[in-house]
């Protein structure tokens, strides 16, 4: 083993002092690991036993992705329902970006994902599957899009994270993990392997000056 | 980051194209829904402002807007009953006042859309201007092509035609050339403009069998009859005989070779008949994905934050 010292990086993934942090580059301030792929896949068992809980109706349900940490995700989710209950759930995938309510204050114009819908939503329970939930905003945006796909009976929510700072009155029906964050701190999905395979969710502090926000 | 305005695909780089390109292959989706509309630009305004005639291109962009959920003015002041120059400012500043959040424009005479640019404060898109540029024509036929064949890079498109007057050329060699692909034109020698293969690194044919011989992609260039018959060809008849697209020319050519037409289409003209209706739906497929890639340009155009305050604004 090469005996660490004080400079090397892996020294830095303590919370660095707010005076050093100001300069540093993002991935200096203090990565942490919120879930790793197990824990993720755990949390997702778990919600997949909840849905099913309290589905009185589970052949209605259908998974629909906000992209893009929503998509590995819902894929995930449907494996867990194929396994707790045998049932074989449409997932579909919802951009949410032509939605979003501040194109027009911010001027930015985002890349757009994909959307595709396999089947039509009327009657279907639709549950909304996304990676962290902040402000409540990109839910909203998601609940808009999905009505014109149809009339949903009814339409849930799951985040794999729920970090505060709601802006909107939306609740979440499953949460994988609450994580009380500071508003300027990022927590990301991310993809390990590069192929959706292996799964980290973290959390990345942020410098106190810096006003750049993650929004979800 | 792409520019305040879309005059011309000469001030586009490849990934600025790419981003548009991708961003209507995302749009498409849209016009598949039982809704066809998202309230990306609810509440903004765009003016379709058309000095020359057009039905399909301002059609495509209305239709455009309003899936996006904009309002959409067309404003159509006729060319010959205005002066040039000090009527089209008029112009332009009447539309200030309307707060118009993008004006797309179509003049018969090159570089009024620039000019227009430079006084009003809303982006300004292109709709064709002259025999200088029309960038939306070029971009959905790239799309067009890449939609069908995946790739652009390593292709070879031929356009047929009347090169020298064609603002569609013009924007379409620029753009299949920077994405990538061999571009050649044919046409007789009157329409073929001097020093073309220099300056836009084109080769130029007048034997339209070489031409085609290996393309991917033919497109024929709408002939006007009126205008040119006489001038730069000797009659319609000839013109049809030798550049016409029809069944047998397009053997020289890939065995799997698309044809485009940007339309509207003098049929056994430029194009014979039954490869206007047959060689499955690819001019069909332009009109569609027309609306889409029109739908990108405002999404990325339209409606973002006023241009810097400075200067020259009041």
């Amino acid at each position: 083993m090469t005996p660490s010292t004080p400079e090397t990086p892996a020294a830095r993934s303590r919370a660095p002092s707010s005076e050093e942090g100001l300069r540093e580059p993002v991935p200096l301030l203090g990565v942490r690991t919120l879930l790793d792929d197990a824990g993720i896949s755990r949390s997702l068992l778990r919600i997949a036993h909840e849905i099913i809980e309290r589905t009185a109706e589970p052949e209605r349900l259908y998974l629909v992705a906000i992209p893009n940490g929503g998509i590995p995700l819902a894929r995930r989710l449907a494996r867990g329902l194929r396994e707790v209950a045998d049932l074989s759930v449409p997932v579909g995938i919802v951009d949410t970006t032509l939605y979003r309510d501040d194109l027009h204050s911010t001027g930015n114009r985002p890349a757009l994902r994909r959307t595709e819908m396999p089947s039509a939503v009327d009657d279907h329970i639709v549950v909304l599957v996304d990676d962290v939930v902040k402000t409540g905003r990109t839910i909203r945006a998601a609940m808009d899009a999905l009505m014109d796909f149809g009339r949903p009976a009814a339409v849930q929510v799951v985040g794999l994270v729920d970090r505060g700072h709601r802006e909107l009155p939306i609740k979440l029906d499953y949460v994988g993990k609450n994580v009380p964050t500071r508003a300027r701190e990022q927590v990301q999905l991310r993809n390990v392997d590069g192929d959706e395979g292996v799964l980290e969710l973290v959390i990345i502090g942020a410098p106190e000056d810096d006003a750049q926000g993650g929004e979800s | 980051m792409i520019g305040r305005d879309l005059l011309g695909i000469e001030d586009l780089d490849r990934s600025e194209i790419e981003r548009l390109l991708d961003t209507a292959n995302h749009m498409r989706e849209i016009g598949e829904r039982e809704v066809k509309k998202v309230p990306t630009l609810r509440g903004r305004t765009i003016i379709n402002l058309f000095f020359e005639p057009s039905t399909r291109t301002r059609a495509s962009f209305e239709i455009a807007g309003k899936r996006l959920s904009a309002d959409v003015i067309n404003f159509s002041p006729s060319a010959s009953s205005t002066k040039k120059g000090e009527s089209i400012l008029d112009t332009a500043k009447t539309l200030e006042a309307m707060d118009a959040d993008a004006v797309i424009v179509r003049h018969e005479v090159s570089g009024v859309p620039r000019r227009i640019a430079e006084v009003l404060e809303a982006p300004v898109i292109n709709a064709g201007d002259g025999a200088h540029e029309h960038p939306t024509q070029a971009l959905l036929d790239c799309f067009t092509v890449r939609q069908v064949k995946g790739k652009i890079d390593g292709l070879t498109v031929t356009i047929v035609g009347d090169i020298l007057h064609s603002r569609v050329a013009r924007s379409n060699i620029l753009a299949f050339r920077k994405l990538g692909a061999e571009v050649r034109v044919a046409a007789p020698p009157t329409m073929i403009p001097p020093a073309i293969e220099e300056t836009f690194g084109v080769k130029a044919y007048t034997s339209l069998r070489e031409a085609l011989e290996g393309a991917d992609v033919v497109m024929a260039l709408r002939i006007q009859n009126e205008r040119l018959a006489g001038a730069f060809i000797p009659s319609v008849r000839e013109y049809s005989a030798t550049y016409g697209i029809d069944r047998a020319k397009l053997q020289y050519a890939k065995e799997d070779a698309i044809v485009m037409h940007p339309g509207p289409i003098n049929r056994g003209v430029e194009l014979s008949h039954d490869l206007a209706d047959h060689k499955p739906g690819v001019i069909l497929d332009q009109v569609r994905n027309g609306v889409a890639l029109r739908m990108a340009v405002l999404y990325l155009f339209a409606g973002r934050a006023p241009r810097q305050r400075g200067g020259d604004s009041a």
